[in-house]
Order: structure tokens, then sequence, then C-alpha cells
């Protein structure tokens, strides 16, 4: 049965050269264009000696950066939030304000804060994937059942041991799910951000556009590949992560 | 005050009153009305009345959860202003922590007071033992049957080294079985470790098999009708003539109690 969750892309594949080859794609590169802009790409690079491994590199590590800082803040402030219910009525409608706007609208802000660099890309990370942590951290917060806290403090628990080893253990699930939803977020929010405008040479979302520039669609769609790997990749490993911190449930 | 020496009061509940506002409706629910009550120093106490009366609201005043509307609890010749780890409850739902596992459970207020992670695993698996647990150390909740789930709640609490034990029906979703042989472990634990125990039940027979004094309570508000004693030597027999003269007396007081 495992092996039938390959036969889709393969038959994708085969379907995609097979239009190719009958000539209807027109200047839609087919798959063994692309491995031939992959190539191009690893041995060459683009612009030469920009080569792909470092394209990569430097938009991971915005996404590391970016990512982190949202771990980080987001889950202590959703914890609180969560628990207070006071905090969360201050908090709140700043939240529901900011949410809503794009973080590719923080662009100019961010360039004019950070200037043109990891920092702005790493920013438009944050805001992608800072507030799917946060809510699912506030709902998770508030789904431990009740019965916990009570225990917890009739067994001496403060305020401390509370929040930290009885309310962040128990909206942990939920964290993680947050954390999924957020850096996949983060991820399509630092490819955009690295197309509109922070480009600072390296990039995977600045490949493209300069593949774009020179008409190489073979290298923009192996781009595009490498985008869409690397994000399925992301999302096994926090899967991984959930499975081992997650093994009581 | 004779606290502390055995037989005086531990806990003193005085002209208790607790009413809460129902969020639908805005009404006032009175749930004790002027409740008094004691609980003597080492002393297996249960408390029983009907469904929805207050027995649980009243073992949550005891032991902190809730504050009184007016009157007083008090513990050990103090106000109760909260909970705290020298008043143990063991709770109907468990509620252990279902991302620990047993033996971490038993940790978890052993660590709260400071004591090293070594030294809190050999206490607890001391605790686990006690409640006939060993070789479950590791499993999680999702693995413990009802019972043995209870098992861990109690041994939690034990470690807690409370100096007196609130549950509330705690045996109530185990099966028939699996309940006897909860009360009959209970009793023995309270023999051997001499603990006060204040027992919440809505069945009788339970209150009557292991409590040395039963409380009835009135129907909601509730209010304390009588209290038995029940000096039958332990370990009860549950078909002995006195246990069920003793058990009809008490329905019937209560069944009285009820139609008026
Ligand atoms: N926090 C609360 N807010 C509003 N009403 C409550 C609250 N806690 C309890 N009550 C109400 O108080 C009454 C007594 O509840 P309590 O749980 O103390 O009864 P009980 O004797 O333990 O019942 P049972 O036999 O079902 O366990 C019930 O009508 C319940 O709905
Ligand atoms: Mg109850």
């Amino acid at each position: 049965m495992r092996k039938w969750k390959y036969i889709s892309p393969l038959v994708a594949l085969g379907l995609w050269q097979l239009l190719a080859m009958v000539g209807v794609l027109g200047r839609t590169p087919s798959p063994v264009d692309v491995a031939e802009g992959f190539y191009d790409l690893i041995v060459t690079g683009l612009p030469p000696g920009y080569y792909l491994q470092w394209h990569l590199l430097a938009s991971l590590e915005r996404v590391l950066v970016g990512f982190a800082f949202a771990l980080v803040l987001a889950v202590p402030l959703g914890i609180l939030m969560g628990w207070s219910r006071g905090f969360d009525t201050v908090m709140d409608p700043l939240v529901e304000v900011v949410r809503p706007v794009p973080p590719l609208a923080w662009l100019p802000l961010a360039v004019i804060w950070f200037g043109i660099g990891i920092f702005s890309a790493a920013f438009m990370i944050f805001l992608g994937a800072f507030f799917p942590i946060l809510l699912n951290t506030i709902t998770g917060v508030k789904s431990v059942d009740p019965h916990l806290v009570e225990a917890a403090r009739t067994l001496g628990a403060r305020r401390r041991a509370i929040l930290l080893r009885v309310l962040t253990p128990g909206a942990m699930p939920s964290i993680i799910t947050g954390v999924r939803i957020g850096i996949g977020i983060g991820w399509m929010t630092l490819v955009a951000a690295e197309m509109t405008g922070v480009k600072s040479g390296y990039g995977l979302g600045y490949l493209i556009l300069t593949a774009r520039d020179i008409a190489r669609y073979d290298i923009v769609v192996a781009g595009m590949v490498v985008i869409g790997v690397v994000g399925f990749l992301m999302d096994r490993l926090v899967k991984y992560a959930e499975k081992r911190l997650l093994g009581w449930m | 005050m004779d606290v502390g020496e055995n037989g005086g009061p531990v806990v003193e509940l005085r002209s208790l009153s607790k009413s809460f506002t129902e969020k639908k409706t805005g009404r006032e629910l009175e749930v004790l009305d002027h409740l008094d009550m004691e609980v003597r120093q080492g002393r297996f106490t249960c408390v029983v009345g009907p469904t929805g009366c207050g027995k649980t609201t009243l073992l949550r005043l005891i032991g902190g959860l809730e504050v009184p509307s007016s009157g007083e609890v008090r513990f050990e010749g103090r106000p109760v202003t909260g909970p705290g780890p020298q008043r143990g409850m063991v709770f109907q739902e468990y509620a252990l922590f279902p991302w620990r596992t047993a033996v971490r459970n038993v940790t978890f207020g052993l660590s709260l007071k400071g004591i090293p992670h070594k030294e809190a695993r050999a206490l607890a698996d001391e605790y686990l033992e006690t409640v006939g647990l060993t070789g479950h150390e590791d499993l999680y909740p999702r693995e413990l049957s009802g019972g043995m789930k209870q098992r861990v709640a109690i041994a939690r609490t034990l470690a807690a080294l409370p100096r007196i034990l609130l549950m509330d029906e705690p045996f109530a979703s185990l099966d028939a079985q699996t309940r006897n042989g909860m009360q009959e472990f209970l009793v023995d634990l309270w023999r051997r470790t001499g603990t006060s125990i204040v027992f919440v039940t809505h069945l009788v027979d339970e209150a009557v098999f292991m409590g040395q004094e039963i409380v009835g309570l009135s129907r909601r508000p509730a209010r304390v009708v009588r209290t038995f004693e029940n000096n039958l030597p332990y370990p009860r027999s549950r078909t002995g003539a006195e246990f069920t003269e003793l058990r009809a007396r008490i329905l019937e007081y209560l069944a009285v109690e009820m139609s008026e």
C-alpha cells in the first residue's frame, strides 16, 4: 500500500513530459528541461557562481531565524493570554487587528528598520509564523482540563508551576499544530518576500526572479521544485518532533 | 485547641453557606445552607447525600478550591484560604497529568518541594508500591485501567504528605468488583497510615463498609441531617447482620429525609 503514494507524482511527471513532447506546452519546460536546469544550477549557478545549495542555505537561514523568534515570542505570550482572561482581553484587539495584515505589507517598514538583508526577510517569516503559533497556543491552554490545574494546586503548585508544568505541556499538542502551520506559512512568505525585494544575491525566491529575467523557465521550475520539496521535508521534521514529544497521547 | 491530638477536630465547618450564580439565568443557587460539621483527627468520615445536593462543593470548600459565601472553614484551627498539599484531594475524574507516566505523576508534588530528581523517583516508587502498582511505573495514564488510574492518583496525593485526604466519589466510575477491591484497599491504607479521610459518596453501602462516621446531608441546599457512628470492627463484612442493619437504618433515615 505504501508504494501507492508515489503514484500521483510519477503519473503527473509522465503526463507532463508527454505533453511537452507532443508540443502543446509552448515555452513551459518539460521535466527533462527542468532536470537540465538543476544540473546548470548546481554546476554553474545562477548568476554564475551562485550555486543552488547557497540559495537554499540563505533561504533556510532566514527561515530559521524568523521562525525561532516567532516560537520564542508566540508561545510564552500565548500561554499568558490563554491563562489570564484579563491579559487576553487587553491583548486580543491588538492581535486581531495586526493579524490580518499580510506579512508582505510590512516589507517597506521592514526595510527601513532592518535594511535589506537577512533580518528583513526573517521578519517576514516571523510575521507569517507568529500568529498561527500564538492562536494555537492560546486555544491549547484554554483546552487544558481545569481539573488538572486544580489537582496541581492541591499538590502545592503555585503560578509558575501551573504555567510551566501544567498549562505548557497540556497545550503542547495544539502548540505543535501551530508550529506546523506557522512554519509552512513562514516558508511561503519567505519566498514571496525574496521575490519582492529582499534581495541580497541569494535565496530561492531571488533565484526564481533572476531566472525569469533571463527567460530560463527550466530554472524557474527547478526553484519551485526545491521550494516544494524543502517545505515537505520541514513538515516531516515537525511531524517527527510531534511523535517524539506527544508519545503520551 | 486540641489540634493534632487523635480524635480532636481537624476540620471545622461553621455555619457554612455557599451559593453560585447561575450563568444563564443569573439566579442565585443555594448549595450549602448554614452547614455545621466537624471532622475528627485520624477518623474515616464518609459523607452521603442525594445527587446534586452539594457534596462536591462541600469537599472543594474544605480543599480551598471554593470560597465560602458565608461562614467558616477551618483546618487545624486556622481558616482555609486556598488549596495546599496538607489537604490532599482525590477527584472522581482522576485528574492525572496525561503527559506524565505513573511515576512522574507521583513525583509532580515532590519536585515542587525541591526534592532532587533521583530521590523523588525513589520515593514515588515507594508510594506506587504502597498502592500496589509496582511494575506499572512507566505507563502513561491512557495505558492504565480506571482502578489503576485512581491508585496512581491516590499515590500522587499521598506523596505530598497530606494531613487529611479529601476524596470525591473516587470509585464512582469503576465497576462494582473493582470498586469493592478499592474500598478494601483504601481501608487497609488508612489503617496503615492513620491519615484523616473525608470520603464523599452517594452509595450508603460504600459509606457503611468504610466509614467510622457517616454524615448524612439533606437535599440542596445541604445541611447535615444526622451523623451516624459506625463502630463495626475492621475488616468489615458486607453481609453481616450488623452491617445490613446499619445500612438499612441509614437508608431509611435518608428516605424519610428525602420525602419531607
Ligand atoms: N461553579 C458552579 N457554578 C454554578 N453552579 C454550580 C457550580 N458548582 C456546582 N454547582 C451547582 O451546585 C449544585 C451542587 O453541586 P455539587 O457538585 O456540589 O453536588 P454533588 O452532591 O456533588 O452532586 P453529585 O452527586 O452529582 O456529585 C448543583 O446543582 C450544581 O449544578
Ligand atoms: Mg459530586
